[in-house]
């Protein structure tokens, strides 16, 4: 009853979009599986990439080479199963991948203090260059990865086909999702990781090693980055190219802010855009509108703008998130 | 003799030039309540901080309980016993006052934090103690005396046989510091050993046993409290006699320079804080608003100072110039000085020299800037000027302010607003944290302002600075004025009445 009245308003949005996803479902079984089949789709690997920046902004650490994190797992991932012909072995290449860039950003700016967007920046143009280096034409994955049934969640239906028969980096995201909103908000781990982004001296004179705790953090955050960049080349497109990672970083964060730095708002935020690119698609393919493709492509950063223009202001980051910690500062 | 519970034995620090630390020597005896004294900089703080671990010394050894391992982090200090009250809080605004409380010390149930036990544990220490605090609240809608609850809460709440206070009741209204006094003297009957940083003596006075002063970071002199009084800690401070009641004559008070009527203004949960406010100032006087803090005083001066809407209501400079609606940079440039009642928030930027600090607001006025281009050299003159004649103790002007001791930031936000030469002065709070000596030294500047012809608006939570300080007295409750009178008909007693709401 507690946990109701605290979160009284998400909830009760929960519960409209959910009867209206299924009274949708009702009238027309195929085409509501289809569009939000496509809208998680599109919101997996928003969502594992938001939530590195949400861990690394709840310890005070501004990420914006999310992008060149990611690409360079897609890269690795994609490479590393399609040399050894090992979807395991390219799959763990891509994780690590993304906690190697992951350790990069954060002994730069926590130990060596470099400004976080600067080392951000660098983070993206060496994965940029090295991922078009190393770039060869002619490979191909043994397979795309599994997919997983979960026994019994997969046979709802509805959202029983669009969550629960996916692969494992699918699979992790969703469980993932609830998994760190409850670390963050119900742990010691949470409540430390977000007193050193919001004032990290409290933390300091409170006993709490503000340095390690932020290495730690913003490294394994690196591992989510990892997943999402494995996902979209081994488990959504089974390809890699130049650039393949398209600015989805980027857009993690607007959907980082969107949601609040909250995951379970994030999910809900990445969900609404994969959502809103899905009408538009559909609306093509019924033949309502006749908008050229590139529109329907642009849609996704069209709504960044609006979305921050509107979260502007409104929304708080975490106070310290962007400046370093000093020992001895206070 | 039994072992003393700390020994600090020749203890050095510096910070670059500044030799904060010289060769200290201090130790505190179980179940003893030791004050440290000192001017703004002397190095209080750069101590107790080495005691918590804060920061290392260059050189000696701090001792506790006999063991004289180097305590290297909080962490170290806090599982030895040690619990410190900072000068700056140390809370994060935006958790509940049970998450400040158990951060670094959480009670859990398997992976879970235990939140539940959390609050039965604040309701406990806080009944045991007496110190009243709700932990649900959040820490950044509570007012800064019940913040420094949780500090003190905070504190106690890990078994700590070493407490160190430093400037606690400077954020304090006068029966919160009553209550602190007592918390501290039945924690010391408890057997708890306790180190005090104050600049007030008179709370020196009431619960020390023994007091050390330093000066310019050295051990300037030791003495029993019952065996000295206010006079002889003064002189030891600051090496001269300090004349602790202001002299002034009286006021040639002018025409009016400041009409405030029937203000409202709100408060950050948009309630009306201000309401129904009338108070006008004259050149040449000093009006003091008297009030038990958080009765609307902070919003009454914000809004004159344009950083907060006005609801309704007008407010009038030199009886034609409507400033109601003004920001605060058209306040400023219509004469209007403004030592804020948040040194930290709104008097300075920490990063910036103390040099750009001293012109913060008057950085692009003919005097320091030409066509555009900042004349450096009048800024850096300016700073030597007013670094000298405020005494702010400082290696250089080119130092950030931030790196200043609290009293020191103080003076700069004093220094920068006195040399504008304002017709009116708001001064918020204008000596909290800043010792004896300058006190006396800005009030004085402040009494010479008004002679010099400006109208000054003083809004202090010590009585006693009211009292030697204005010419003419405002009660401020519940967001208006209750009472009026010239301050030599001033009765104590009737203003702390009139303070609480009676009449
Ligand atoms: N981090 C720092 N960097 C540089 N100088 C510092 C730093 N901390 C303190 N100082 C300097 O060391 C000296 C002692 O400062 P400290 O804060 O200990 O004074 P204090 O006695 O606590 O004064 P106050 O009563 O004003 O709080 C001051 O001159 C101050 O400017
Ligand atoms: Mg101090």
């Amino acid at each position: 009853m507690r946990y109701f009245n605290a979160h009284r308003k998400g909830l009760i949005a929960l519960a409209l979009v959910t009867i209206g996803f299924y009274a949708f479902y009702f009238i027309s079984p195929i085409k509501a599986t289809s569009m939000l089949e496509s809208s998680w789709r599109f919101a997996i690997p928003l969502v594992l990439a938001a939530m590195v920046g949400v861990i690394g902004e709840r310890s005070g650490v501004v990420n914006i080479g999310i992008e060149g994190q990611m690409l360079t797992a897609a890269f690795a991932g994609f490479f590393g199963a399609a040399l050894t012909g090992s979807l395991l072995v390219g799959a763990v290449a891509g994780v690590i991948a993304g906690i190697v860039m992951g350790a990069f950003l954060a002994w730069t700016t926590v130990k060596w203090q470099l400004d976080q967007i600067i080392a951000g920046v660098v983070l993206n143009i060496v994965a940029a260059g090295v991922t078009s280096f190393y770039y060869k034409q002619g490979y191909t994955l043994p397979a795309l990865m599994p997919k997983f049934e979960v026994p019994i969640l997969s046979q709802i239906p509805l959202i029983g086909p669009v969550f629960f028969n996916r692969g494992v980096f699918a699979l992790a995201a969703l469980v993932l999702v609830f998994v760190i909103q409850y670390m963050l908000f119900s742990t010691r781990w949470g409540l430390r990781t977000r007193a050193i982004g919001e004032y990290p001296n409290a933390a300091d004179t409170s006993g709490i090693d503000v340095i390690k705790m932020r290495l730690i953090n913003v490294t394994l955050a690196g591992g989510l980055a990892g997943m999402a960049g494995a996902y979209l080349s081994m488990e959504a497109a089974g390809t890699f190219e130049r650039g393949f990672t398209a600015g989805r970083g980027f857009l993690a964060l607007a959907i980082m802010i969107f949601g609040a730095w909250y995951p379970n708002r994030v999910m809900a935020a990445a969900l609404f855009f994969g959502f809103a690119s899905a009408t538009a698609s559909q609306l093509q393919i019924d033949k309502v509108v006749d908008i050229p493709q590139q529109f329907i492509n642009m849609l996704p950063f069209v709504m960044t703008l609006i979305v921050l223009s509107v979260a502007a202001g409104r929304v708080r980051p975490p106070a310290a998130a962007g400046t370093p910690f000093v020992k001895g500062s206070a | 003799m039994t072992q003393p519970l700390l020994e600090v034995r020749g203890v050095s620090k510096a910070f670059g030039k500044v030799q904060a630390n010289k060769d200290l020597s201090i130790h505190v005896n179980p179940g003893e309540i030791v004050a440290l004294l000192g001017e703004n900089g002397a190095g209080k703080s750069t101590l107790v901080k080495q005691i918590f671990g804060l920061i290392n010394p260059d050189d000696g050894e701090i001792i506790v309980k006999g063991d004289s391992t180097p305590i290297k982090d909080p962490s170290d200090a806090i599982s030895r016993g040690i619990g410190m009250v900072h000068q700056h809080f140390q809370l994060v605004p935006v958790m509940t006052v049970a998450e400040n409380i158990i951060l670094g010390n959480e009670p859990r149930k398997g992976l879970k934090l235990d939140i539940d036990g959390a609050r039965e544990m604040v309701r406990r220490i806080s009944d045991q103690y007496g110190l009243e605090v709700d932990p649900d609240a959040e820490i950044e809608d509570l007012p800064v005396g019940t913040q420094q609850r949780v500090e003190i809460l905070k504190a106690l709440s890990r078994s700590v046989d070493l407490l160190i206070l430093d400037e606690p009741t400077a954020v304090l209204t006068p029966q919160e510091t009553d209550e602190l006094l007592d918390v501290m003297k039945s924690l010391a009957a408890n057997g708890t050993s306790i180190v005090f940083i104050t600049h007030k003596l008179r709370e020196v006075l009431a619960v020390a046993d023994r007091v050390y002063v330093l000066r310019d970071g050295e051990l300037a002199g030791e003495v029993l409290a019952r065996e000295t009084d206010q006079a002889g800690l003064a002189l030891l401070m600051v090496g001269r006699e300090v004349v602790l009641r202001v002299d002034k004559g009286e006021p040639h008070v002018g025409e009016e320079v400041l009409k405030v009527e029937d203000l409202v203004v709100l408060d950050d949960r948009r309630l009306k804080a201000v309401n129904g406010m009338n108070v006008s100032v004259r050149t040449g006087e000093i009006v003091g608003v008297a009030g038990v803090e958080g009765n609307g005083q902070r919003e009454f001066v914000e809004a004159i100072a344009g950083m907060r809407p006005v609801v309704s209501g007008r407010i009038t400079l030199s009886q034609t110039d409507d400033i109601t609606t003004a920001q605060p940079h058209h306040v400023h440039a219509a004469g209007v000085g403004h030592i804020p009642e948040d040194r930290e928030k709104h008097g300075l930027v920490a990063g910036y020299s103390i040099a750009d600090n001293l012109v913060l607001n008057r950085f692009d006025e003919p005097e320091f800037s030409a066509r555009g281009i900042r004349n450096f050299a009048a800024r850096d003159e300016n700073a030597e000027v007013l670094v000298e004649k405020f005494d702010i103790r400082t290696a250089s002007i080119g130092s950030s302010a931030a790196s200043l001791s609290g009293g020191n930031k103080q003076k700069v936000v004093v220094a920068r607003e006195l040399s504008a030469e304002p017709k009116l002065l708001l001064a918020a709070q204008p000596t909290r944290g800043v010792d004896v000596g300058s006190i006396e030294f800005i009030h004085n500047q402040i009494v010479a302002a008004r002679d010099a012809g400006a109208g000054v608006l003083l809004v202090s939570a010590e009585l006693d600075e009211i009292l030697s300080l204005a010419d003419r007295i405002v009660v401020m409750h519940a967001g208006h004025v209750v009472a009026e009178m010239p301050a030599k008909d001033a009765d104590r007693q009737l203003i702390g009445r009139l303070m609480a709401g009676g009449n």
